[in-house]
């Protein structure tokens, strides 16, 4: 099979290392070879991150480039709007509808554009926008917006829930697995 | 498809460490610097390798050789810019030799994601005359440090292990093995191991004997491998260059893909070259594969076609082979940039807007507090590397005396202070410079992501440790004044640091809080904004904090992000931030 990319994007700090961390599992437990890239450093204190997630038979290159990415998974509004470019045509966007300014638009040199998830709609993305601060919250913490995405994502998937499951259960302390599974179930159910 | 069952799937920096722990490695001690720290922070999980963190790179080199000179195998770990500080000890380690193995991780950061230069380590290789192995994934990474071991025990020598950021961050997959533990003897050898010009002048033409006979390995060495495909294109490739060439050509190319990068092979460069027709060289950074083919005599193409500068992605080598790539839309609005910034509730935030207020030059060094150079604050002025803050700031005050000696200061990290300070303060205290050098100790190495080091009074592993007392550090060194701030205190900062730079006296200023981040850190509940109180004023933007933005005209408290620092609410006129305990 052609190799398949998935583009994890969002603010330093906001959990993006967990949720690629969990997708590595469960792709490598469906026997994929799998690459996943990530940056640590300075612009994880609240820069943009991105982290490339790459599966298929065989994987040569860790990253994504532009118009590559089949779905571009986003912790946060703006940040889905800078990461488009990276979309393959046809590609699927999910993404949180929160939106956190940053420096430039709390010091008031730029203004955080308006009415994003139809101007991405416009450019013909197919784009799959939810409140998952909400849902995290519902679930139990406002730290589970990673798993209401990731359960959001696995709508697109053609894989059991079972195997999600399962690496849910690998990856999150036992004692947060039930507030998980809840954020996770939010996530899949959401009706938009 | 295979189902995995075996394998793991691992970042390339933890592939070291398991590759350190499968060759029975007994001794490790780095620095931290990205992208390298998770290779002695992944190997420190492990009970059977001793693993420290040394106050810098060359400390951690020369433990390292110490450990190999006494027969166990060794280790050390830094980032591209860390080998220039452990570069002293490593240029005469090739003349040493090595007892047990000794194997030293240089991680390169081409693209410079983490760093302040994009300096191409290989350089160093070629100049020590030491050999080099470059791995292009997590199961080579594993499998090179296994063999770098033999290496370094066969040939006598310390071996390189060239790490880039991509191999070193990225995870793919790798099959763990088994553990086995060599033991060397120790044996006094003057000649060999006391660098006096007469024994080095023995050594020398050992090291040129050893070059060629690690050419003659590279003929033959498996890790340089010939990939036949379609022989229209031919191409030299390395590290994560081999990944994005082979994402592009699959099979429609043939590659020489090598492992070992110093010493570079000649006979199979030319055989390789032979056998297609036309040849190029795709690495990143310096031409430095190239310039070796070039001097062979062979006609090829690289820098002319590819950049120096930055790092390569599969799109940017078929943009330049005229290969289609794919393509992408955008949206019209501008988008706003997502700089990395203070964390909310950091403490170095009061510290540079007291700084600030008093109209101060700063020359800052290698941390967090870096981004004090960035808006709204925009307090520093100049950053270059670990220590540089303190030497700088004595030759600007040497050289403009009075004129900047009340204005201008060094700021500098308790672990950057332990680095490479620590003599730069000397110097100030010896030559008599009327310098004031702000420390600030957040307790911790924030910026790679939370080392200890030798004042947090921890090891690398949590366990209580020694502690090196600032205060008293300073003060042996000579400095009479030294004083203790909060950075949460405006008030007292912004004393503190008139009365320090009027004093016609060297002082040193310890800003100590500790990081925001650390888990044993208890946070207030965040601020609330009563919009009845406050005017809009924007007092509070000042310190660009990220929980606080202005909303309808008023201030605004993210609460997911605000940890009570109160920093804002010293700056609002009208005390409009509310601790949202008081309401309750």
């Amino acid at each position: 099979m052609e190799t398949k990319n998935i583009m994890i994007v969002g603010v330093g700090g906001q959990g993006s290392l967990l949720a690629s961390k969990l997708l590595g599992h469960l792709l490598m437990s469906q026997g994929y070879d799998v690459k996943v890239s990530e940056v640590h450093g300075m612009s994880q204190r609240g820069g943009s991150v991105v982290t490339y997630v790459r599966y298929g038979e065989k994987v040569y290159s860790p990253v994504i480039d532009k118009g590559e990415a089949d779905y571009i998974v986003s912790f946060e509004l703006l940040e889905a709007a800078r990461w488009l470019p990276f979309l393959k045509k046809d590609g699927q966007i999910v993404t949180n509808t929160q939106q956190i300014d940053p420096m430039p638009v709390i010091t008031g040199v730029a203004e955080y554009p308006e009415d994003l998830v139809n101007k991405l709609k416009a450019t013909g993305a197919k784009v799959d926008a939810l409140d998952c601060l909400s849902l995290a919250e519902e679930a139990g913490s406002s730290k589970a917006v990673n798993i209401v995405l990731l359960g959001r994502l696995s709508h697109y998937f053609d894989l059991p829930e079972e195997a999600w499951m399962q690496s849910l259960e690998a990856n999150v302390p036992a004692k947060f697995l039930d507030m998980n599974k809840k954020a996770f179930e939010l996530g899949k159910n959401f009706a938009n | 498809m295979e189902k995995n069952a075996n394998k793991q799937l691992m970042l390339g920096n933890k592939a070291v460490a398991r590759g350190l722990y499968e060759a029975g490695v007994c001794f490790i001690s780095s620095y931290p610097g990205t992208p390298s720290t998770e290779v002695t922070e992944e190997a420190a999980k492990y009970d059977e390798i001793y693993c420290e963190w040394a106050p810098n790179e060359k400390v951690a080199m020369e433990s390292a050789f110490g450990a190999s000179l006494a027969g166990r195998r060794a280790f050390c770990a830094q980032k591209h810019v860390g080998l220039n500080v452990a570069a002293d000890p490593l240029y005469t380690m090739s003349y040493t030799g090595v007892n047990a193995g000794l194997v030293i991780v240089v991680a390169d950061d081409a693209g410079m994601h983490s760093s302040q230069n994009e300096q191409d380590s290989r350089h160093h290789a070629i100049a020590a005359k030491v050999p080099m192995l470059e791995p292009s994934d997590s199961a080579e990474a594993l499998e090179f440090t296994k063999l770098a071991y033999e290496l370094s025990e066969k040939y006598d020598t310390p071996v390189l292990l060239k790490m880039c950021t991509r191999v070193a961050h990225s995870q793919s997959i790798v099959e763990p093995g088994e553990r086995t533990v060599p033991d060397f003897k120790y044996e006094k050898n003057i000649a060999k191991y006391v660098m006096t010009p007469a024994n080095a002048k023995k050594r020398h033409p050992i090291v040129e004997q050893r070059t060629a006979d690690l050419i003659a390995y590279a003929e033959e060495a498996p890790v340089n491998r010939v990939e036949m495909g379609d022989t229209k294109i031919g191409i030299i490739t390395s590290s994560t260059s081999y990944q994005y060439v082979k994402e592009v050509f699959g099979d429609s190319a043939s590659v020489l893909k090598l492992g070992m990068i110093n010493p570079l092979p000649v006979k199979k460069i030319k055989d390789f070259a032979a056998k297609v027709e036309t040849l190029y060289v795709v690495e990143e950074l310096d031409p430095i594969i190239e310039n070796h083919v070039k001097q062979l005599g062979i006609e090829v193409s690289g820098k002319d076609l590819l950049p120096i500068c930055d790092e390569f992605s599969q799109t940017l080598i078929a943009n330049a082979f005229g290969k289609e790539v794919p393509a992408s839309s955008t949206i019209e609005d501008q988008i706003p940039g997502r700089p990395p910034v203070m964390c909310a509730g950091c403490p170095h935030r009061g510290l540079f807007y007291t700084l600030k207020k008093n109209n101060c030059t700063v020359l800052g060094d290698i941390g967090c507090y870096t981004l004090g150079s960035a808006p709204p604050l925009g307090a520093i002025e100049m950053t270059l590397c670990m220590g540089a803050s303190i030497g700088a700031l004595h030759g600007f005050n040497k050289v403009r005396g009075q004129e900047s000696e009340h204005k201008t200061v060094a700021v500098i990290g308790d672990s950057t202070f332990m680095h490479s300070g620590m003599t730069g303060l000397a110097n100030v205290a010896y030559n008599q410079s009327n310098s004031t050098i702000v420390i600030v100790d957040n307790s911790i190495t924030g910026m790679t992501g939370h080392q200890q080091n030798p004042t947090t009074g921890y090891n690398i592993k949590g366990e209580p440790a020694g502690k090196v007392n600032l205060e008293a550090l300073c003060r042996a060194m000579g400095f009479e004044r030294v004083r203790v701030v909060d950075p949460y205190n405006l008030d007292e900062c912004d004393k503190v640091v008139k009365e320090e730079l009027a004093a016609d006296a060297p002082s040193v200023i310890i800003s100590r809080r500790p990081c925001a981040l650390l888990k044993y850190v208890k946070h207030n509940p965040p601020l609330n904004v009563n919009t009845d109180k406050c005017v809009g004023c924007k007092s509070c933007m000042r310190i660009g904090c990220p929980a606080v933005s202005m909303k309808d005209g008023k201030a605004n408290v993210d609460f997911t992000l605000c940890v009570g620092c109160n920093v804002c609410s010293q700056l609002c006129p009208v005390g409009a931030f509310e601790s949202q305990e008081k309401e309750a």
